[in-house]
């Protein structure tokens, strides 16, 4: 057992040797990103990935020297899936972490449950997460596509080859609210008619009246917008009732890879919109792939979050490297000279000035009697035009606020 | 024709679930006074079960035997370890059981990840006017109804079941004819647990397999349970009946959050009024 005495030279030591770095290090201090992701709950299915793919941008960005010379340290936190927990972490990370910037967030609800800290602590947060749109708010840059990446360029498309009655299957939430709402507004703007629409709590993971509800209705294609693992129940029970219905949707696939995990073909004729998933088959999808399976080989699925957040990290090395600095205003400068661009997995993408939302190449995915994936179409460098031109302004003014297009922004 | 086969059919399909959720809760909880908040891991347990034996080749059914009898055999090593020492301290068995559903869900979590592939349903489907629905669901609702007749069969017609009901009414009056009533509680809390892990072998194939897909059962074996009151056939199949035709109806006209709000609206109702639930209420009139 040390004595009291050696216990003292030693913390001495200690204090020294943190001195000494101190003094030699001043350049080198870290830059601390807080990463709030569910690793346990209702969404971790979907959302452990993210974790791994800031891990790996983290560790190859310090391999090549950091950033602007100093290495980036993670701050780690399990949010379980708990929207209160976001807030206690949040507050956590930016009062006693005291990081630069924070990744954090799947679901919407979680998001604005976190938001209103990032503002009060005046923080900077980059929600990786494709969602319902609408944020106007300069403490919150978004990697995630949007209604307009997604459903401008699936509705319609669906509709054309499908037909023009269209069932929405929603999760009840603002996600899953405001997702329909623009789906609704799509259909009618290209003469389409709304057979039906439900929405569904989370949690829930018996559908056999929905299926009902639905056969009743007779929509041509149904637009799927559940989220969370119980609801994704009901691919397996639509199918086993044979509802046999095409379906089109913004999260399923591209987040949680039902198709990997449900038996085929209860997904055939599932098309979705997504900014990236695996199956993507370019040359930097594949090195992207193959370095991550490298390093995390039991990964079950490299879905489109995990693509955002790997982006995400390069964006924000190349944000701070350009401004010199960790200060959110700088780094929002460099936003607003409109080339804040990265080469990564999906292609070029860039961030928007106004709205510090992310341009996308957005795929359109279809999933086979097989459950293989097949690309129909791509369209590419699709922006998020929609909070711009409503009349959101970042490089102006900052309202912090999230609109919908029932809700727009206040005209000037 | 066919909007009336609609409506039954779906009034089964939530008969079935509400049954077969709740009948392992009905016994740890409406027979022992137990209140179990790992049920929905044991469920857990059965659907994990089932599923990698099914993988492993084995036919379904089969399957759903297994997975049964996994969660009543770790139901057995609990009560003897935990569940013993908890029967007279109520809140005390909360704590524990909740630590426990706990420990499952982020143990599964971190040993088998995230999520598991499942089977498929079984059986394909059959269609009665302009709807097609699937046939294993008619399946899941005759076994709710065998699962009733035999329970209720093992409890009454049985020596085994007139021991088990006097162990827990009177546990020293039985002890004093010559029963091992500690085998008798050990017995009926793995009956409780395998129950359990029977409805998650049986529903594992409809639904997604993940470390927290026990909590979806929770709910509704609760309320089945508190409605039923504290004997499962007077109680219980009554109370599964009567929030079946609510649910269903509720859904249909209305969609899945009125469902749900029609689930506990009556709860909340019965329980003001019939503190005893169903059972409590029955046996109090029959006196």
């Amino acid at each position: 057992m040390p004595s009291v005495s050696q216990f003292v030279k030693a913390m001495r030591l200690g204090v020294a040797a943190t001195a000494l770095t101190a003094s030699v290090g001043f350049a080198q201090d870290a830059i601390k990103i807080g990463v709030l992701e569910d690793q346990s709950g209702d969404f971790a299915a979907a959302t452990m990935v993210k974790v791994n793919a800031i891990t790996l941008a983290a560790e190859e960005i310090n391999a090549a020297g950091g950033i602007g010379g100093r290495p980036i340290e993670l701050v780690v936190y399990d949010t379980q899936s708990d929207n209160t927990r976001y807030q206690e972490f949040m507050r956590r990370v930016l009062q006693s972490d005291k990081v630069d910037v924070v990744f954090a967030g799947f679901s919407s609800a979680s998001r604005e449950a976190y938001r209103p800290i990032v503002n009060q602590f005046d923080g900077l947060a980059f929600y990786n997460n494709q969602y319902e749109g609408g944020v106007c708010d300069a403490n919150m840059i978004v990697t995630g596509a949007v209604p307009e990446q997604q459903f401008s360029t699936l509705i319609p498309w669906m509709m054309e080859t499908y037909g023009k009655n269209v069932y929405t299957l929603a999760a009840d939430y603002n996600f899953g609210q405001i997702s329909a709402e623009w789906v609704r507004k799509i259909v009618e703007e290209n003469g389409g008619t709304m057979v039906g629409e439900e929405f569904i709590p989370l949690g829930v993971s018996q559908f056999g009246q929905s299926i009902q509800n639905i056969q009743g209705a007779k929509p041509d294609f149904v637009v799927t917008l559940l989220v969370g693992a119980a609801q994704a129940s009901y691919y397996e029970q639509a199918a086993a009732a044979n509802v046999g219905l095409p379906m089109a949707s913004s999260v399923n696939v591209g987040q949680g890879y039902e198709h990997k995990r449900f038996t085929p073909p209860s997904l055939k004729d599932m098309y979705v919109t997504t900014n990236y998933i695996e199956e993507v088959d370019t040359p930097a999808s594949k090195a992207f792939i193959e370095k991550f399976r490298a390093r995390f080989p039991d990964e079950p699925y490299i879905n489109q979050e995990a693509a955002n957040s790997y982006i995400a990290m390069y964006l924000y090395k190349s944000m701070v490297e350009r401004a010199g600095s960790t200060d959110r205003e700088a780094l929002r400068a460099e936003i607003a000279k409109g080339d804040v661009c990265f080469d990564g997995p999906s292609g070029k993408v860039c961030l928007d000035p106004k709205s510090q939302h992310m341009s996308h190449n957005i795929f359109l995915a279809k999933v086979n009697d097989t459950h293989g994936i097949e690309f129909p179409k791509v369209w590419e460098n699709i922006t998020p035009y929609w909070l711009g031109e409503a009349g959101c302004d970042l490089t102006k003014n900052d309202p912090s606020e999230q609109y919908t297009p029932s809700n727009p922004p206040p005209q000037q | 024709m066919s909007t009336m086969f609609s409506f039954l059919f779906q009034f089964g399909d939530a008969f079935a679930f509400l049954v077969i959720a709740s009948m392992g809760l009905a016994i740890i909880f409406g027979m022992m006074g137990v209140i179990n908040l790992a049920h929905g891991e044991f469920i857990m347990c059965g659907a994990y079960t089932t599923v990698s034996l099914a993988q492993l080749g084995l036919p379904l059914p089969l399957a759903i035997l297994g997975g049964s009898l996994v969660a009543g055999l770790i139901g057995m090593v609990l009560e003897r370890t935990i569940i013993r020492h908890l029967y007279h301290r109520p809140l005390d068995s909360i704590v524990a059981t909740w630590g426990l559903s706990m420990i499952a869900t982020q143990g599964v979590l971190i040993a088998l990840g995230s999520t598991m592939q499942g089977v498929g349903t079984p059986l394909g489907s059959f269609t009665v006017g302009g709807f097609s629905y699937s046939t294993y669901r008619l399946v899941l609702m005759g076994i709710a109804v065998l699962l009733l007749v035999g329970l209720y069969l093992l409890f009454y017609h049985t020596r085994a079941g007139v021991i088990a009901r006097a162990t827990i009414q009177l546990p020293r009056m039985a002890q004093a004819t010559g029963v091992d009533t500690g085998k008798v509680y050990t017995l009926t809390f793995g009956l409780g647990a395998a129950l359990a892990g029977l409805a998650g072998g049986l529903y594992a194939p409809t639904m997604t397999l993940v470390p927290t897909m026990g909590a979806t059962f929770m709910v509704e074996s609760f309320v089945t349970v508190v409605i039923g009151g504290g004997d499962i056939f007077l109680g219980a199949a009554p109370a599964a009946a009567i929030l079946a035709v609510i649910r269903s109806g509720m859904t249909a006209w209305q969609g899945q959050l009125f469902g749900q709000i029609g689930l506990l609206i009556t709860v909340i109702i019965v329980i003001r009024l019939l503190p005893g639930g169903l059972s409590g209420w029955i046996l109090g009139g029959r006196k």
